[in-house]
């Protein structure tokens, strides 16, 4: 009987033994060497936390840009004042650039709405939308003031551009393809989450924070150095932004004007524009019916550059694609399998440690490649479409009485208006 | 003449072109900014490393647009056993369990050591001067219990719209988390499906 019950209890404590031995390492595992009881009185500190900049400071931001850009618009629609543009310009320069450092900016703001419309999970600051919205809508009736004395990026190329010379009318053209281009790869790499371009490529940034890597440094040098000679060569030959700003000031309700009252055709303000953005009056030649058929036939081509676009940019998506980082090395891992063997390859090292199977993390890179195809063909199809409504443009002509800003390419500076001889009547 | 009396002139048909590309222009304006508007209006977001994500790989230091980084080594204290041979302090060949700079793990010296009481010694970190390489949080979760590890600090980082590192994190660590709550303190904040133990 006490055999018995002896056998039991020492089966029990066994039992008992076995639980505890095999629950510790659970918990040393966290704590491999646990915290001491301390003797003598020791007080343990808290963790330093800093807290960030406060959020109402983005509110004081969003209220200088409101402020300068009403400012700016005064300026250039209703006080004529070149000089006090400048003056905006320097001011929205030291604040935006060197003390924001270039963020937050409505240029980049762009990406993050595109994020938010398409990640659902990305919460956008009101800040950010309002950053996006303001320069537009400004834009849509004004014109592009913000170009003229809100953009920090447009004020530090303004300030260099001191013998600018008139670029030939057909590299105008072609340049001014690129920042499509560029809003295309943008929209596309933002919605995918792959990366923010805008951001990444800003040449100024550097030099706003006095840091940023040498190559950087160096493109916004080389921007600056062309700048002296070519007005603005970021603003009118890549910025992603201007492409909005563009749509939305050709349209614009009311826009700077280069003469107070009367164009008198003295062409005193042709040379006056570094931007090559003032038309000169056009006579109306040949008779209007062949004008339209022209115009008939351009638009009827249109469809066929948006298809060869579409093909184009559909069959560059694997190129594409490769700048996200999960395609990037499911691609290496499944071309090259030896990188699996290279212990200095951080990137491929992590991912075997994270128990994720090859499988699953190809699946996953083609689903983003997937979407990069279908972003390839809007992608492709936009670059045709701008292409082909280019040509339409270059081969229309309208007739025009009086040197007029263009409104599209016009950024506000009010550089002109100093030209013009003609007074503003009291 | 009046322009809108006269039918089919050319201004006029100008005016309307005008008018409707400058309607249509403001509502898929207010649309985008309708569609993006669902999305905002809730809490501002940070950046944040997921301490049980990183792999302490070093290139915090190195990708940030800040020269030094704003990640920093945080010491969660409540984890710490305070040891005198600090696997985070002290390379593993170090001569002696002290301060000398040559047995030091830290490549700035940003890790304070201060005598407890025996045998346990407090470790500090002082934010100006730790680059946020890693090295430390990698030695302490290696040879102790994990206390020291990376976060990003709120006090240095310019909360970048595509944060530079995220991009390059080998183990997706980075992500953006309520700006109520920025920090991922280990100890207070637990791996995924993993609950607190003390």
């Amino acid at each position: 009987m006490n055999n018995q019950i002896y056998r039991v209890l020492s089966r029990l404590f066994l039992v008992i033994t076995l639980v505890v031995a095999f629950q510790l390492p659970v918990l040393a595992q966290e704590q491999r060497f646990p915290k001491p009881e301390f003797e003598t009185g020791y007080e343990q500190p808290d963790v330093i936390q800093p807290v960030s900049r406060s959020p109402f400071m983005e509110y004081v931001d969003l209220f200088v840009l409101i402020a300068v850009i009403s400012v700016v618009t005064w300026l250039a629609l209703y006080k004529r004042s070149r000089k006090g543009i400048f003056w905006m310009s320097l001011f929205s320069l030291a604040y935006f650039g060197f003390y924001r450092e270039g963020c937050i900016c409505p240029v980049g703001s762009l990406q993050n709405i595109v994020l938010a419309i398409f990640d659902p999970t990305y919460a956008l600051p009101i800040t950010v939308l309002l950053f996006f919205l303001v320069p537009l809508v400004f834009s849509l009736f004004f014109g592009r003031t913000f170009c003229a004395g809100v953009c920090p990026l447009g004020a530090i190329q303004d300030i260099v551009a001191f013998r600018p010379i008139e670029l030939p009318k057909w590299l105008q053209k072609v340049l001014g393809l690129i920042p499509f281009l560029y809003l295309g790869l943008a929209v596309l790499y933002a919605a995918t989450g792959t990366d923010f371009l805008i951001c990444r490529y800003d040449p100024f940034v550097g030099i706003f924070r006095f840091d940023a890597q040498f190559e950087m440094l160096l493109l916004g040098g080389f921007l600056l150095l062309i700048g002296v000679f070519v007005a603005r060569p970021y603003c009118r030959f890549l910025c992603p932004y201007g492409v909005l700003l563009g749509w939305m000031s050709t349209f614009s309700k009311k826009h700077l004007s280069i003469t107070p009252a009367e164009c008198i055709q003295c062409k005193l303000c042709t040379n006056s524009c570094p931007y090559g953005a003032i038309n000169e009056p056009v006579a109306e030649t040949g008779s209007r019916r062949t004008g339209v058929k022209t115009l008939m036939n351009y638009l009827m081509i249109i469809p066929f550059w948006v298809v060869l676009g579409g093909l184009a940019g559909s069959a560059l998506h694997m190129p594409l694609a490769k700048f996200n980082p999960t395609v990037y090395l499911a691609e290496q891992m499944v071309e090259h399998p030896e990188v699996t063997q290279d212990l200095d390859n951080i990137d491929v090292q992590t991912f075997l440690q994270s128990g994720e199977s090859l499988d699953q993390f190809v699946l996953r890179a083609e689903e983003i490649i997937s979407k990069f195809y279908w972003g390839g063909w809007i992608l492709g199809a936009f670059m045709g479409l701008v292409i082909g409504i280019t040509l339409v443009r270059l081969s229309t002509h309208r007739e025009r009485k009086d040197y007029e800003p263009d409104k599209t390419h016009c950024l506000s500076c009010g550089r002109c208006m100093d030209y013009c001889p003609v007074k503003k009547p009291e | 003449m009046d322009r809108k009396t006269v039918k089919n002139s050319g201004s006029s048909r100008r005016d309307f072109i005008q008018k409707g590309m400058r309607l249509t222009l403001g509502l898929g304006l207010a649309g985008v900014a309708g569609i993006a508007s669902l999305n905002a209006g809730r809490e501002n977001h940070v950046w944040q490393i997921d301490p049980f994500k990183c792999v302490r790989c070093g290139r915090c230091a190195d990708y940030c647009v800040l020269t030094p980084s704003a990640v920093k080594c945080f010491h969660s204290y409540d984890l710490c056993g305070y040891c005198d041979l600090c696997g985070g302090y002290l390379k593993p060949d170090a001569n002696e369990l002290g301060t000398a700079a040559e047995n030091q793990l830290c490549p700035t010296a940003a890790i304070k050591r201060k005598f407890v009481e025996e045998p346990y010694f407090e470790y500090d970190i002082d934010h100006e001067l730790c680059i946020g390489c890693g090295k430390c949080a990698e030695g302490c979760t290696a040879f102790g219990n994990g206390s020291l590890h990376l976060q990003v600090s709120h006090e240095f980082c310019v909360n970048c719209n595509q944060c530079a590192i995220a991009r390059v994190c080998p183990a997706d660590a980075f992500s953006l988390v309520p700006a109520s709550e920025p920090y991922n303190i280990k100890g207070s904040f637990t791996a995924e499906g993993d609950e607190i133990v003390f």
